[in-house]
């Protein structure tokens, strides 16, 4: 159908979509985040959700504190290394399709812990991350536009063909191996299926 | 599970008289035959705050042990601190506490000037004085808010707290640019003054205070669900609180006189009369009320002293921000946070970086009785409990 | 409140045989503190708790500190006849120090209000095993903070009845707050230079891009 006939409709108050468009609108305008906090980006996660910043004008204030309802992980705080495990765990408990925000320089590469023999260097050597947010804490207007990216991302996926969304491609996998805690470092140090060191253009 | 297991049950012989511990698990008769469960509550869970974990074995309903599990966020403040220079360490302190980074500053900040002997300016005193109560004032409120959500009451108190919590984090931002890492004191004084107007908006904040408290009062105060849900709830007796190092507002509602702020003298504390409220019980309710009290307290100081602020530098001129190497030697530097008592303390051994560098945390001291607290009560219990003794992780495990 | 030496005659007298010192501390707010042996320390601390001059009967820090191996050199004003002429002359002499761990406990008290009084045990070496006395059936608020100590130093504490790791793992073998302690080597190549993380990565960043 092309847009012209489209509008002509729309203004008639007959609505035409592709059954994709419907799909993904749907599940953008209400991602539901684990209510699940590490550390002090918790506290911003929280502030965003509150009376000023109101996070329930994208659909997403519904903070399930079980995995198996939540379609999005904040992973808001610096990961040790003692608590790595358990947010793979997490995040393999919840359902399909789900996303990650890395909230705060701590979660994406050990911020100003970077150095800490306990830190994980980056959640995303575990668990694929959709949207990075830097900060230290983000504010919760940065956690917001994480959210609008986000649901720009949602919005982008394909139904069907080779490029479709990850949930509907059963190719891929949907649960990460859960690192062990070792003698003196995790097991292992990372996932290489999952990230690999940067690639240096000089 | 993750490998931890759960220890055998431990007579711990206090000779401070065989105190309620004992007592209470003869009481409950512990290690008798029956089903018991063993839950593993976190580290993510919705009512522990942060990623805190209590191991908790339960007959029925009833906590019969509780063990808290640590290490969860420990990042490893200590290790970091020894590495770097004195100033480096300043915004670490920030997120060790991460509701009230201004007073976690202050209280490093008075560790290392206890070391190197330097000395405050006036104006940077009164700054350090108005930024902490002010601190404090928010700290307090959000912790209302967090014990209501603890107890079901689901959103209302705590976004009121976080309401009122915003307008203080304004100011917050316009004297230090950060909303929570503030990163603000320096030795010998503030890193710069405040911004024109800032008092004017300081002054507006701690005079409209007062009626959002009055509001939360009559919504929380007297609320017959709360005082049935909190009065008789995890009791704690002052011997054991002073025995188990509580400070703060816990050791306050167990009814011992003791705030650093009246103890130690430090800062210009002693400019400005205050009371310090003290509870009978020492039951949650106790410190739900003192920490109600405190706020109005703090807001009493901080009315004269945002009027009597004097002109004048905010830094000890002498302090050297770039190559300071204090002398040889140690120093213990304490003051009270709202969470109790945080103390550095700091060896030199001459070079620029501290040899050693310790947090004394007051969230994890004044966990030490939790499982004291809880035995006999309800898991629901056990959570409120939990959520009056005021944790942040950030400080628990550092 | 009386002086640290007073204290420590009173407290000679009160357990006796236990060897006590004052450490001098040089700092501005000369906290001076109490070290005690190892042996005597529980009967120590139980006459700072007790006594009713002092009431120490909150024990608000407890601490590790690592000493490793040091050499120290300190300057000796030495007699010697240089050219016939007897003169004074500066020797830098040197000693070897063992290295040893510390237990550091401050003290205060709540219903006199006064303190700190400083207690210090120390160990004889770095060596495993490295033991001192637990002062938590004195005061409840060592409990957390010695099994920190155990878990970051690797201090075992006598009499301690819960000493397992709080902070760490239970199956991590390394105590990371010590100053030997080698961290794990996790830091993969990453293009933020940052001097010592830096020189880390380094020895991770594939070796076609070391020669460019």
């Amino acid at each position: 159908m092309d847009d012209g006939l489209r509008n002509e409709l729309s203004k008639q108050g007959v609505v035409v979509v592709k059954l994709e468009e419907l799909y993904n609108w749907g599940r953008k305008n209400s991602v539901w985040p684990l209510s699940f906090g590490l550390a002090c980006c918790a506290i911003e996660m929280m502030a965003a959700s509150m009376a000023r910043y109101d996070l329930a004008r994208f659909g997403a204030e519904v903070f399930r504190p079980s995995p198996r309802q939540a379609d999005l992980m904040i992973v808001a705080g610096t990961v040790t290394k003692k608590m790595a495990p358990q947010v793979v765990r997490l995040y393999n408990q919840m359902p399909e399709p789900k996303y990650v925000i890395a909230m705060g320089a701590c979660a994406i590469s050990g911020g100003p812990f970077k150095q800490g023999y306990n830190v994980l260097k980056g959640i995303d050597r575990y668990i694929p991350v959709d949207v990075h947010i830097p900060g230290c804490p983000p504010r919760p207007e940065a956690l917001i536009h994480a959210f609008m990216t986000l649901q720009r991302k949602i919005d982008a996926q394909k139904l069907t063909g080779p490029d479709r969304a990850r949930h509907l491609n059963a190719d891929l996998p949907s649960e990460f191996p859960v690192p062990l805690f070792g003698e003196h470092d995790l097991v292992p140090s990372k996932n290489p299926n999952v990230w690999r060191p940067a690639v240096v253009v000089r | 599970m993750d490998g931890t297991q759960f220890m055998t049950f431990h007579d711990l012989a206090y000779d401070a008289g065989k105190t309620d511990f004992q007592r209470k698990a003869e009481v409950i008769g512990v290690g008798r035959e029956g089903e018991l469960l063993e839950v593993a509550m976190g580290p993510q869970h919705p009512s522990t705050h942060g990623v805190f974990r209590m191991d908790v074995v339960l007959d029925g309903e009833t906590v019969v042990k509780l063990k808290p599990v640590f290490g969860y966020l420990h990042r490893n403040h200590e290790k970091i601190a020894e590495n770097t220079s004195y100033l480096g360490s300043m915004p670490y302190t920030d997120r060790l506490d991460y509701f009230c980074s201004l007073t976690n500053n202050w209280a490093y900040a008075l560790a290392v000037e206890k070391l190197a002997g330097l000395q405050v300016p006036e104006r940077a005193e009164y700054i350090r004085l108005i930024t902490a109560e002010l601190t404090r004032v928010l700290n307090h409120t959000c912790l209302a808010g967090f014990l209501l959500q603890d107890m079901g009451a689901l959103g209302t108190p705590l976004m009121y707290a976080f309401r009122e919590r915003e307008k203080i984090l304004d100011l917050f931002e316009s004297l230090t640019g950060a909303r929570m890492m503030c990163n603000y004191m320096r030795f010998g004084g503030c890193r710069c003054d405040l911004p024109a107007g800032w008092l004017a908006e300081a002054r507006k904040v701690v005079a409209e205070y007062p009626k959002f408290l009055d509001e939360f009062d009559a919504l929380l105060s007297g609320n017959e669900i709360l005082m049935a849900r909190t009065q008789g709830v995890g009791k704690l007796s002052a011997e054991l609180a002073i025995n188990a190092g509580i400070t703060g507002p816990m050791l306050r509602a167990s009814g011992v006189d003791y705030d650093l702020r009246k103890v130690d003298n430090y800062g210009i504390y002693s400019r400005y009369p205050f009371r310090v409220p003290l509870g009978d019980h020492g039951d949650v309710y106790d410190r739900y009320m003192i920490r109600m009290l405190e706020m109005r307290e703090s807001l009493k100081i901080l009315e004269p002293a945002l009027k009597d602020i004097p002109e004048g530098p905010v830094v000890d001129p002498k302090a050297k921000l770039r190559g300071f190497r204090p002398k040889p030697g140690e120093a213990y530097g304490r003051i009270e946070t709202p969470k109790g008592e945080l103390g550095f303390y700091l060896i030199s051994d001459g070079s620029p970086n501290p040899y050693r560098y310790r947090v004394r945390p007051p969230s994890l001291i004044n966990l030490t009785i939790l499982e004291d607290m809880c035995l006999g009560q309800t898991v629901a219990d056990a959570v409120i409990t939990l959520g009056s003794v005021d944790i942040v992780l950030g400080e628990v495990d550092r | 409140m009386e002086t640290l030496e007073q204290t420590l005659a009173r407290a000679a007298v009160a357990a006796p045989g236990a060897q006590l010192s004052v450490v001098k501390n040089d700092s501005p707010c000369a906290q001076h503190s109490l070290l005690v042996d190892v042996e005597h320390a529980y009967a120590v601390a139980k006459f700072l708790r007790d006594d009713p001059q002092l009431r120490l009967d909150y024990c608000s820090n407890v601490t590790g500190v690592d000493f490793l191996d040091a050499e120290l050199s300190e300057k000796v004003k030495v007699k010697k006849v240089v050219d016939g002429v007897e003169k004074e002359v500066e020797e830098v002499k040197k000693t070897k120090r063992a290295g040893y761990l510390e237990a550091v406990y401050h003290l205060y008290s709540m219903a006199l209000k006064h303190g700190p009084v400083i207690l210090r045990q120390r160990t004889p070496g770095r060596a495993d095993p490295v033991k001192v006395t637990s002062l938590t059936p004195l005061w409840r608020s060592c409990e957390f903070q010695e099994r920190e100590v155990f878990d970051l130093y690797g201090v075992l504490f006598d009499g301690h009845p819960d000493l397992r790791r709080i902070l760490m793992w239970d199956g991590f073998k390394d105590y990371p707050m010590r100053k030997d302690y080698a961290e794990p080597d996790d830091y993969e190549y990453e293009p933020t230079p940052h001097d010592e993380v830096l020189e880390k990565a380094k020895a991770h960043l594939p070796k076609a891009e070391v020669k460019a």
